[in-house]
């Protein structure tokens, strides 16, 4: 037993207890407290990742392993979730009450997506998703004097619930016929058998389904929107990033490690689902009137982007799913945090694209700022959006996938044209009423600071996170 | 002799009636989460059949857990459930429309 390995794990959940209980007994006045006491947490948490040694071997008798792999995970998984607890301050101060436990929430969640993307055994992975799925139903309906957000958390929960039985379907069936939850055993019954076991590959669809619900690719998408729409804007931003990472790692590790010998089986379904999810996502943003809906379908069409890496396995694509989620979740996150500024004059969240035009003269920096995230989330050249698309496709290539490769590039010039119209809406159009002047410099801070990476400047950072996204995708070999 | 075979295939009907029940149903919102708890026990049985055809308790453990979600998941799917009914005063599932797109 080592204990060690799992210290992220074991600071964040004996934290987070905590924290509930501070919640329970002092209620709303301890709202700053938890938040910053679950940012340290999260902080501490990632500082303890790079202490204990990284074994390769799995932990626990195969239940987890504290892998390069999931150390690079956690490390975005908590980065977001920190910037989700920083942009809630804001936001709730106004219209609802910052309660408590808005941040208790988030360390559950951020537990069990650090389950999620260490998890080696089928146990792990279904509690890592359930813990991080429960939390996550909650924090939808967190606003519940308001009718959009009870919805998208009702939506959420029936759809999700629903996805989780056909994963541990999937999962029972794996179970059965390969006679372990291990996906080392997994991945051996798979050699030894093959595919032509209809048990296994029907667990295989069902297990794959399931995670293409969480990843939200496209035939598993339909609750995307309204969810996104419907949710507090703080916790839609953390539900475009921190789920979305662990649930393509989640698929990377069981893609290429349980279901390794598989690959003819899984690699159509995962092509199917990204090239799907590229031009649906970018099919349907036309038309979109609601700016996080618009966010919505750009995450579905980027993991569209991330499975083309993973369609193309081994370590370069591995490493490249890797680069792109890191690059992805800035872009997004900065995004969602310059949605976090509308505000009419009162100071009410404002969510339509109306509500940006001619944003370039009542507010020239946070234009240029979202200008920036979307031509990077376009994947637009001078800007850093454009190298992990690169990298993919690259890797895709370099595997022979070239008709996916053409097929990606091709959804990237569609997809270019929405983002692009909401930088037309803010530079071109004649501009409406003003917002409110914003208050909190830490999320100005942390939309510079996003701004910064994305921009040409992020070149610069090729050199050190390929080697890190390199060293982490090696550990899964 | 009630083999292996009989409880997957009661599974599975139990499965298909949880999934048809969620898209199916078009009356009420506790029916679907009834329909979710059917397709987790059609879950319980597949896992503890193969458990004990196997002789490995891994199984029985994971039947276990998933008991344990199930309970947690039902309790905040009433209380998401009971915050909706709040604001609307209803349950209806056609009445869960306010956003489309």
């Amino acid at each position: 037993m080592n204990f060690a390995a799992i210290l992220p794990e074991a600071i964040l959940t004996i934290g987070a207890i905590v924290l509930m209980m501070v919640a329970a007994f002092a209620g709303r006045r301890s709202a700053g407290v938890t938040s910053w006491a679950a940012i340290a947490l999260l902080l501490a948490a990632a500082v303890s990742l790079i202490g204990p040694p990284q074994t390769d071997g799995a932990l626990f008798g195969g239940l987890i392993a504290a892998d390069g792999f999931g150390a690079f995970g956690k490390l975005l998984i908590f980065l977001c979730a920190a910037v989700a607890i920083v942009a809630a301050h804001g936001w709730f101060e106004r219209d609802f009450e910052h309660g408590a436990e808005y941040p208790v929430l988030i360390l559950f969640s951020a537990v069990g997506m650090a389950v999620m993307v260490s998890a080696t055994s089928l146990v792990t992975l279904y509690v890592g998703l359930e813990l991080q799925s429960l939390s996550a139903y909650v924090l939808a309906s967190y606003r519940r004097t308001d009718d959009r957000s009870a919805e998208a958390g009702l939506k959420y929960f029936v759809l999700g619930a629903l996805a989780s039985g056909i994963l541990l379907y999937g999962i029972s069936l794996l179970y059965g016929f390969t006679g372990t939850t291990q996906f080392s055993g997994i991945a051996s019954a798979f050699a030894r058998e093959g595919t032509h076991s209809l048990g296994l590959l029907f667990g295989l669809v069902f297990l794959l389904a399931g995670l293409a619900f969480k990843t939200s690719a496209v035939p598993f998408h339909m609750w995307t929107p309204d969810v996104y729409e419907g949710a507090p804007t703080p916790v839609t931003a953390f539900f475009a990033s921190a789920p979305k990472v662990a649930a393509v790692l989640l698929s990377v590790r069981v893609c290429l490690d349980a279901l390794a010998p598989a690959i003819d089986a899984w690699r159509q379904i995962i092509i199917f689902a990204s090239l799907a999810s590229i031009i649906l996502g970018a099919v349907a943003a036309y038309g979109q009137t609601n700016i996080k809906r618009l966010l919505a379908y750009s995450s579905i069409n980027n993991v569209g982007f991330a499975l083309i890496g993973l369609v193309a396995g081994g370590p370069r694509g591995a490493s490249s799913v890797l680069f792109y989620m890191a690059v992805y979740v800035v872009m997004t996150l900065g995004a969602f945090l310059c949605v976090l500024r509308m505000r009419g004059e009162d100071g009410e969240p404002l969510e339509s694209m109306d509500s940006l035009s001619g944003l370039s003269q009542s507010r020239p920096w946070l234009a240029a700022a979202l200008a920036v995230f979307m031509f990077s989330l376009a994947g637009i050249p001078p800007l850093f959006g454009f190298w992990p698309k690169l990298m993919v496709f690259q890797a895709a290539v370099a595997e022979g996938l070239i008709p996916l490769a053409v097929v990606g590039i091709l959804g990237t010039v569609v997809g270019a044209f929405y983002y692009l119209k909401v930088v037309k809406l803010m530079y071109f159009d004649a501009p409406g009423r003003p917002f409110r002047k914003a208050r909190t410099d830490l999320e100005g801070i942390l939309i510079l600071l996003a701004a910064l990476f994305v921009s040409p400047l992020g070149y610069l950072l090729i050199g050190p996170l390929g080697t890190l996204t390199a060293n982490a995708a090696s550990s899964l070999f | 002799m009630i083999g292996l075979m009989h409880y997957l295939t009661v599974a599975a009907i139990l499965f298909t009636i949880g999934v048809l029940g969620i898209f199916i149903n078009r009356r009420n919102i506790i029916l679907m989460l009834m329909a979710i708890e059917l397709i987790l026990l059609a879950v319980n049985i597949n896992l503890v059949a193969f458990s004990a055809y196997l002789s490995d308790i891994t199984g029985q453990i994971f039947a276990m857990f998933v008991l344990t979600v199930a309970a947690a998941e039902a309790a905040i799917g009433l209380a998401i459930l009971v915050i909706f009914f709040r604001r609307r005063g209803s349950i209806a599932v056609d009445d869960v429309n306010r956003m489309r797109g």
